[in-house]
C-alpha cells in the first residue's frame, strides 16, 4: 500500500517540479493542495522521552506528508533535537510510537532508520578534511561501493538536484556551503523518502540559502517529505507548507506559516511577546575605542585561517558588526583582538589609544577591554566549576580586589557573582552552582553580565546569541546597544544577519581572512552583504570567486 | 545489554563512592589472590590489613612509611590537577636524596642545625631541578612528560648506584656499596621510635596543598588549566608557567621525601633507598581524588599495604612482590571505577527494540 502511494507521488513530480523550482511564496501552498489528500509518510504519536527529571518530549504528535516541507520550530531546549533523534533511531522513546507509511516503526539505530528510508543532514558536519568528497561519502555509506561508480552517482545526484560538487575535491578546500552540499548528496544517495535537515541555512550566505531552497522544493515535489528544523521565521514563511511549533517538550500549535506573520510565530514559540530591540541612533561618536591597523597573522594550524591586512575602527558610542560565513577567519580575528594570539609587530592593535599588539589578554583587559568568545563551554566558561569561579576566570587580573596579594577573596567573588546573576536575570543560578547546570541562554547571560559588570570601554563578542533562546537573545542584543550608547565601543562578530541588522550601526564583512571596509548599516541590504561574503572585496583573490554559486 | 550513558554532570556521590568501591573490590580480589597462593583468604586478609594496626610499634612503622607517600602524593596531586602527568617522582626522590647527602658526604665537618636545613633545602632543589627537565622538554619541544619523566627514573637510579659504588663509597665500609653513615645534625630529629621530623613536614605539605588549591590564584590557574586548556588561555594563564610550576612543586616534595628517607630512616646512601614510594604515591594522589584530605587517607592506606606485605611475608611466607601486585590491582580498579563518576550504567532488555522495521 505504501508502495502504491509512493508511485503516485512520483508520477506527480513532473507537474510539481516547475512550480517548486520557481522560488516564491505561492508555490508552497500549491504543493500542499496537491498532496494534502495523501496519508502521512510518517506519524509521531504521543511520544514521551525523559532525561532524568526533565521531560524533553512530552506527548508529542506530528505528521509528515509526502511532498511537503514541514518546519519544526521551537526555542533551544523545546525538544526538537530529541524528537528528531528518536525519528532517526539515535534515541528510543519512553512511551508513544512512530508510524512509517502507516505501520509501526521502532528504529534501534540510525542504520535501521536509513534502511527504512529516512535521511538526515546534521547542523555540524562530520567530514574528514584531508579526504576528498568521494572518499568522505564512501566512508559514510552502509555498504561497500566501487569508487568510480560512486563518483558517477555523486555527479549524477549533484546535477539532478542543483548541488554542484567535484567528487575529487579535498574537503579542506571547500567552503562551508559546499561542505553542506556534500552532506546533502551523501544523504540523497540512499534515496530517502524522508529527509530531516537541522538548521541548514545557519552557515549559508543569502544566495546559497536561496539555492538550497530550490533544491528542497524539487525534492518535495518528487513526493519526499522534508522535516526542516530552523529558528529563522522568514525562511519558514517562504518555503514551508506547514509548521509544528514546540515549547517545553510539547507541541503547542500546528500552523500554515504563510498565514501568520513572523511576529505571531515568534510569540507562539516563546509563549510571550518577544522584547523588541530598540536601537536609538548613536550620539556624536567619540574617539576610536578599538583601532586595528593592517593586522596580518599566519594561520595557526593546517585548517586555521590567516588574517590579511585587517583594518578596523570601533568608536565610543557605536556597535560595529562583522558578518561572514563560518570559518572565514572569525576565530582568528577574535583571538588576535583578545590577545590569545599576539600580533607579530607593534602598531597593529590599539585599545583606548594604548598599543596592545604585543600584550596578552589580561593587559588588554586592564586597558579597558572585555571579550566574549563563541564557545561557551571550555572557552568562555569551565563547565565543572561554579559560577563564582567562572566569574574569577576573566576578572582575577582586573583591579577590583577579587584577588589580593595572590590570595582569592572568596566572599567578594561570591558577592560579585550574585550581583551579576541578579542584574542580568540569570535564572536558576547561584554563585555556588556549576556552570554546567545552566541552560545555554542563562549561561550566556551570565558570561555577558560578567563582562558588562566591569563597565568595559571596548567589548568584543563573537556570536553573542549562538544557540540562545529568543527571549534571552533579545536581552543580550539590547545590552550590547545600551553598553555602546553609555560610552563604549562594541564589536559584534556574527553569522546571523537578522542579529546584525538588529544591533549594528556599521557592518563589515570577513571572508577568507580579509575584512571589508565597514559601511553604515542603513546603506546595506542583505544581498550586498551576501556578495561581500562571497569575497567581492578581497584583495588577494577577490572577483575570481572560487566558490561555485548555484 | 549494558549501556554506559554519559552523565550531564559528574556525580558527586560517585566521586566519593567510586574509590571506596574500588578498594572493596581490591580487597575481595586480594583474598582471591591469597587463596590462589594457597593461604586461607580471611586469615591472610587479617594479617595483611588488620594486624599491622594492633600494636603501637606497627602504627609507628605505618607513619614512617606514610611520610614519603604523603609528601610525594601532595606534589603529584597538584601536578595532576593541571593535567601534567609526572610519573617520575621515584627519580626525583633519588636525586633529592643525592643532592641532600652531598653535605654529610662532602662536608662532614659542617654538623649543626643549619647543615640539616641546608640538606633539606638541597634535597628539594635536587628533586625540583630533576623534575624541571621533563617540564622544559615539554614546554620547548612538546614532548610527552609521562615518557620523559618515567625514563629519567632509571637514569637517577643508575646514577645513585654509580655514586655509592664509586666516588661516594665509604672508604672504611669494607667495599660495601654504601656511603659513610650520617651522624648528629646530619640525621632528622626523631619524634617517636622511628618516626622522624619528616612526618611534620608531610603535615605541612598537606596544609600547603589545601591552601594553594583553595585560596590562591596559582591554585585556581592550575585547576582551570586541568579542566580546560582553552579557558585557561582565555583567563590569561600561561600553560608553560603552570607546567613548569607544578613540576617544580612535585619534584621538590619528592626530593624532600628522598632526603627524608636517607637522613631519617636509613642513615646513609645505598643503591636502593625506596621500595617504590614514588610510584605508590601516584596511587595515593589518584585514590585521594587529588584533594588534600583524600591524599592523607590514601597515604595511610598505601602505607598499610607495604606493612601488610611485610607481615604476610613473615607470617605466611608470601612473596615480597605481593604488596606491589596488590598496589597495581588497586590502581587499576580505581581507574576503572572512575568511569562511574562520569557515566551512568543502564540496563536495556535486549530484544525490545529489535525487529519491527521490516
Amino acid at each position: 500500500m505504501a508502495r502504491n502511494r509512493r508511485r503516485t507521488s512520483e508520477e506527480k513530480a513532473p507537474g510539481a517540479a516547475p512550480a517548486g523550482a520557481a522560488a516564491g511564496k505561492g508555490s508552497g501552498t500549491a504543493a500542499t493542495a496537491e498532496t494534502a489528500t495523501d496519508a502521512p509518510l510518517l506519524e509521531v504519536c504521543g511520544v514521551v522521552r525523559h532525561f532524568g527529571m526533565l521531560a524533553a518530549n512530552d506527548d508529542v504528535w506530528l505528521s509528515l506528508k509526502a511532498g511537503e516541507i514541514h518546519a519544526l520550530l521551537g526555542e533551544n531546549g523545546a525538544g526538537k533535537s530529541t524528537l528528531v533523534k528518536i525519528i532517526y533511531g539515535v534515541l528510543r522513546p519512553d512511551a508513544g510510537r512512530l508510524l512509517l507509511h502507516g505501520k509501526p516503526f521502532h528504529p534501534a539505530s540510525p542504520a535501521q532508520a536509513r534502511a527504512a528510508g529516512i535521511g538526515m543532514v546534521f547542523q555540524h558536519f562530520s567530514l574528514f578534511e584531508p579526504l576528498t568528497v568521494a572518499e568522505n561519502i564512501a566512508l559514510a555509506l552502509d555498504d561497500a561501493h566501487e569508487m568510480d561508480a560512486l563518483k558517477q552517482r555523486i555527479l549524477q545526484v549533484s546535477e539532478e538536484y542543483g548541488l554542484p560538487l567535484d567528487p575529487d575535491a579535498m574537503v579542506a578546500d571547500l567552503s562551508v556551503g559546499e561542505r553542506q552540499r556534500v552532506e546533502i548528496v551523501r544523504c540523497l544517495l540512499a534515496d530517502p523518502r524522508i529527509i530531516i535537515l537541522d538548521e541548514p541555512t545557519s552557515v549559508l550566505t543569502p544566495q546559497e540559502a536561496q539555492a538550497l531552497f530550490a533544491t528542497l522544493k524539487k525534492l518535495a515535489a518528487e513526493g519526499r517529505g522534508i522535516l526542516y528544523i530552523t529558528h529563522r521565521l522568514e525562511e519558514v514563511r517562504e518555503i514551508c507548507d506547514r509548521a509544528t511549533i514546540m515549547r517545553h517538550g510539547r507541541v503547542v500549535e500546528e500552523i500554515t506559516p504563510s498565514e501568520h506573520s513572523a511576529r505571531q510565530i515568534a510569540r507562539l514559540m516563546v509563549g510571550a511577546d518577544v522584547h523588541a530591540v530598540e536601537a536609538p541612533p548613536p550620539a556624536d561618536l567619540g574617539v576610536p575605542a578599538l583601532h586595528v591597523r593592517d593586522l596580518t597573522l599566519p594561520a595557526d594550524g593546517p585548517f586555521g585561517t590567516a588574517l590579511f591586512e585587517v583594518s578596523l575602527d570601533v568608536r565610543i558610542g557605536e556597535v560595529v558588526a562583522i558578518a561572514g560565513v563560518a570559518g572565514n577567519g572569525q576565530r582568528a580575528l577574535f583571538a588576535a583582538l583578545s590577545g590569545e594570539r599576539l600580533a607579530q609587530n607593534r602598531g597593529a592593535v590599539f585599545i583606548m589609544g594604548h598599543d596592545v599588539s604585543r600584550l596578552g589578554i589580561n593587559a588588554r583587559r586592564q586597558a579597558g577591554a572585555a571579550f566574549v568568545p563563541e564557545e561557551r563551554m571550555g572557552h568562555a566558561a569551565v563547565a565543572e566549576m561554579t559560577l563564582a569561579e567562572n566569574l574569577l576566570l576573566t576578572r582575577h587580573a582586573v583591579d577590583d580586589g577579587l584577588v589580593r596579594h595572590r590570595f582569592i577573596d572568596h566572599d567578594r567573588v561570591r558577592a560579585t557573582a550574585q550581583r551579576v546573576i541578579d542584574e542580568y536575570d540569570v535564572r536558576n543560578a547561584a554563585p555556588g552552582r556549576m556552570a554546567s547546570a545552566l541552560s545555554g541562554g542563562n549561561l550566556q547571560k551570565f558570561i555577558m553580565g560578567r563582562e558588562l559588570d566591569r563597565r568595559p570601554k571596548v567589548l568584543v563578542v563573537n556570536q553573542p546569541t549562538w544557540g540562545v533562546d529568543a527571549g534571552a537573545a533579545a536581552l543580550i542584543r539590547q545590552a550590547l546597544i545600551d553598553l555602546a550608547r553609555h560610552g563604549a565601543g562594541v564589536l559584534v562578530i556574527s553569522q546571523d544577519l537578522d542579529e546584525i541588522f538588529e544591533v549594528a550601526d556599521r557592518i563589515a564583512v570577513i571572508s577568507r581572512g580579509e575584512l571589508s571596509a565597514a559601511r553604515p548599516a542603513s546603506e546595506l541590504t542583505r544581498e550586498d552583504i551576501g556578495l561581500m561574503m562571497a569575497g567581492a572585496h578581497e584583495q588577494r583573490n577577490g572577483g575570481d570567486s572560487r566558490r561555485t554559486q548555484a | 545489554m549494558m549501556v554506559l550513558e554519559k552523565r550531564p554532570a559528574p556525580s558527586a556521590v560517585w566521586s566519593i563512592a567510586a574509590p571506596l568501591l574500588a578498594l572493596l573490590v581490591a580487597v575481595v580480589l586480594g583474598g582471591v589472590l591469597f587463596a590462589a597462593l594457597g593461604h586461607p583468604p580471611l586469615k591472610a586478609l587479617y594479617i595483611y590489613f588488620v594486624e599491622p594496626l594492633t600494636s603501637f610499634w606497627s602504627i609507628e612503622e605505618l607513619l614512617v612509611k606514610a611520610t614519603p607517600l604523603l609528601l610525594i602524593g601532595c606534589g603529584l596531586a597538584l601536578a595532576y590537577r593541571a593535567n601534567v602527568w609526572n610519573i617520575g617522582a621515584e627519580g626525583q626522590l633519588v636525586m633529592g636524596a643525592i643532592a641532600g647527602s652531598a653535605i654529610p658526604i662532602l662536608l662532614p665537618e659542617w654538623n649543626d642545625p643549619l647543615a640539616l636545613v641546608a640538606m633539606l633545602a638541597l634535597g628539594m632543589a635536587g628533586g625540583a631541578a630533576y623534575a624541571a627537565i621533563p617540564a622544559m622538554l615539554k614546554n620547548r619541544f612538546n614532548t610527552n612528560e609521562i615518557l620523559t619523566s618515567l625514563m629519567l627514573v632509571y637514569v637517577a637510579g643508575l646514577f645513585l648506584d654509580w655514586l655509592v659504588r664509586g666516588p661516594w663509597r665509604d672508604p672504611m665500609g669494607f667495599n660495601f656499596p654504601k656511603s659513610v653513615a650520617f651522624e648528629g645534625w646530619h640525621l632528622l630529629p626523631v619524634i617517636s621510635g622511628r618516626v622522624h621530623l619528616g612526618l611534620v613536614l608531610a603535615g605541612v605539605a598537606v596544609i600547603l596543598l589545601w591552601l594553594v588549591l583553595s585560596h590562591t590564584r596559582a591554585g585556581f590557574a592550575v585547576r582551570v588549566q586541568g579542566t580546560s586548556a582553552q579557558a585557561a588561555q582565555f583567563a590569561g594563564f600561561s600553560a608553560r608557567r603552570i607546567t613548569l610550576g607544578v613540576m617544580l612543586f612535585s619534584g621538590a616534595l619528592a626530593g624532600l621525601a628522598g632526603i627524608g628517607e636517607v637522613a631519617g630512616v636509613i642513615g646513609h646512601l645505598q643503591p636502593s633507598i625506596s621500595p617504590g614510594y614514588g610510584f605508590a604515591a601516584i596511587i595515593v594522589a589518584v585514590l585521594g581524588r587529588l584533594s588534600p584530605a583524600g591524599v592523607l587517607l590514601a597515604a595511610l592506606l598505601l602505607a598499610l599495604t607495604y606493612l601488610g606485605g611485610e607481615a604476610a611475608q613473615l607470617a605466611l611466607g608470601m612473596p615480597a612482590k605481593v604488596a606491589q601486585a596488590f598496589q597495581g590491582l588497586l590502581l587499576f580498579l580505581i581507574l576503572a571505577a572512575e568511569v562511574l563518576v562520569h557515566y551512568r550504567v543502564r540496563w536495556h532488555r535486549a530484544g525490545r527494540q529489535r525487529g519491527s522495521t521490516a
